[in-house]
């Protein structure tokens, strides 16, 4: 077309008719929003969410404070003091996470032997102070013992591919 | 009781009352409108939009509006307090200012006044002073490209816009509002005058700086233009003076070209139903266009915005103009009222 032809095209406002066209039907479309307090969309079994510590099913806790977890962090956001126990098991006796420093990437729980230390499924636990994300064993002992039944599930759905 | 709405008391009130019953749905219509503007963006995009307070998220103009109030004024130093307080008020005053003189019904205007088109195109002019006043008051560079810009643009597309409304008058022999809509009754000047029609509607996208001819705000270049310094009731007001504009502008093409208060399909049971109703759906569906437009166009660039006002729009329409003329003259079609 020559550029007189193409001015005259242009005139007819033809391209931008056609854009109109494309963004009504796009209107008329199903949306894509989900309502998200209400709906939520689904996690892969890798999702890495909250940490929690887990316990073996006679109630015992996981962990044997080999602080490979510590020591894999990159984020150094993982702190562990370990002690013999009364028992002479070797147990922690303190087990911080910063959740503010924690970059969910994950290593803990690949370094971790005993599948102590794992991220959960949770994403939302923001919260209203800064200390409440200094999070110590306590909080993620009772993590482990809320999230259990998802946790198992998804190392379960995740184990062929470990 | 008649008597007494002849003495100047009278007039008064009655006047009052008539002003309060074009700003208070206009000031509701404004309101809505940020919200029929959020919802149909937000379909075209995939998206809900506002959906969360109050049923389809009605209630959340009013929610917008008391978190405005309750904001903090800032005053930039450098700022010259007294004309950054006034712009606004000229912004929004101006595009309220106007109605007065729009019919929404056979004969329901505060002012059926026989200049109606030169006083709306007049107050339309004025509404660049807001603009440059805050731009000047802001002390931003920011805020005075935007001004500069946004002045440019509105004394650019006014020209061809003033020679489409000469074009129509021309057809009516009238500048009574009241008498454009009646000039309509056969035909819309829609569809014999449909080149001017478009000419006039994107016209008056570049009059209100909507999209795609917002670069007086341009958030990409000039983070928001005339506005940026702007905060609480005070942007506020920019806000709604600019819904009130695209109200403004849209009933103005409904005036010219969409015959008004006419119903649509001119017999029985249509023609029963009220004036008011066929203007404002009139008015709604130009608000849906001006909406759709925005979702669909980007941008355009400074001198593209320029060459189509100066080298596309204005010989178009002197042309139009014209050949409109010498039309009514050959077939002796020349209103002589």
């Amino acid at each position: 077309m020559t550029r007189l032809g193409r001015m005259a095209w242009g005139l007819v406002l033809w391209e931008i008719l056609c854009g109109l066209a494309l963004t009504l039907r796009y209107f008329f479309k199903p949306k894509a929003t989900i309502n998200y307090p209400f709906e939520k969309n689904p996690t892969s079994p890798r999702f890495k969410g909250e940490h929690a510590l887990r316990r073996y099913p006679n109630g015992e806790e996981r962990c044997i404070a080999c602080k490979l977890c510590e020591a894999v962090c990159p984020a150094q956001a993982i702190t562990i003091e370990a002690a013999p126990r009364d028992d002479g098991s070797r147990r922690t006796t303190r087990y911080d996470i910063d959740m503010t420093k924690c970059i969910y990437c994950g290593l803990c729980e690949e370094a971790c032997p005993v599948d102590a230390i794992v991220e959960g499924p949770n994403f939302e636990f923001a919260t209203e102070t800064r200390e409440e994300l200094l999070y110590n064993k306590a909080k993620l002992l009772d993590n482990g013992d809320r999230w259990e039944p998802e946790l198992a599930k998804r190392l379960e759905l995740d184990a062929p591919y470990r | 009781m008649s008597a007494f709405l002849q003495t100047d008391l009278g007039i008064a009130i009655l006047t009052l009352l008539e002003s309060l019953a074009i700003i208070v749905p206009l000031l509701l219509g404004v309101a809505y409108l940020t919200w029929f503007e959020r919802k149909v963006m937000g379909a075209i995009q995939l998206r809900k939009g506002p959906n969360v307070v109050g049923p389809f998220g009605l209630w959340q103009p009013f929610a917008d509006a008391i978190k405005m109030l309750f904001k903090e004024t800032i005053f930039p130093t450098g700022a010259d307090k007294v004309l950054f307080t006034i712009a606004p008020m000229i912004t929004f005053g101006l595009a309220v200012v106007a109605w007065a003189v729009i019919p929404v019904n056979d004969h329901w205007a505060v002012a059926n006044i026989n200049v109606g088109i030169l006083y709306l195109f007049a107050i339309s002019s004025l509404g660049v002073y807001g603009i440059i006043i805050a731009g000047w008051a802001s002390n931003s560079k920011y805020a005075f490209l935007g001004a500069l810009r946004s002045a440019a643009q509105m004394v650019s597309y006014e020209v061809s816009m003033g020679f489409v409304i000469v074009t129509v008058l021309m057809c009516v022999g009238s500048l009574n509002l009241n008498d454009i809509v009646l000039a309509q009754r056969h035909i819309w000047f829609a569809i014999p005058l449909l080149p001017l029609f478009v000419i006039f509607f994107i016209s008056g996208l570049a009059e209100t700086n909507r999209a795609p001819f917002d670069l007086a705000e341009g958030e990409t270049e000039i983070v928001a233009g005339f506005f940026v310094e702007y905060s609480a009731m005070t942007f506020a007001l920019f806000f709604l003076g600019e819904y009130a504009n695209m109200i403004l502008i849209s009933a103005m093409t409904t005036t010219l070209f969409l015959g008004g208060w006419l119903s649509p399909i001119p017999f029985a049971p249509f023609t029963l139903i009220p004036g008011v109703f066929w203007f404002l759906l009139k008015i709604l569906v130009c608000l849906f266009v001006f909406v759709w437009v925005r979702a669909t166009l980007p941008r355009f660039r400074y001198d593209q915005i320029m060459s189509l006002g100066w080298k596309v729009f204005l010989p178009i329409s002197l042309i139009w103009l014209v050949l409109t003329a010498g039309f009514l003259e050959i077939f002796g079609l020349l209103p002589h009222a």
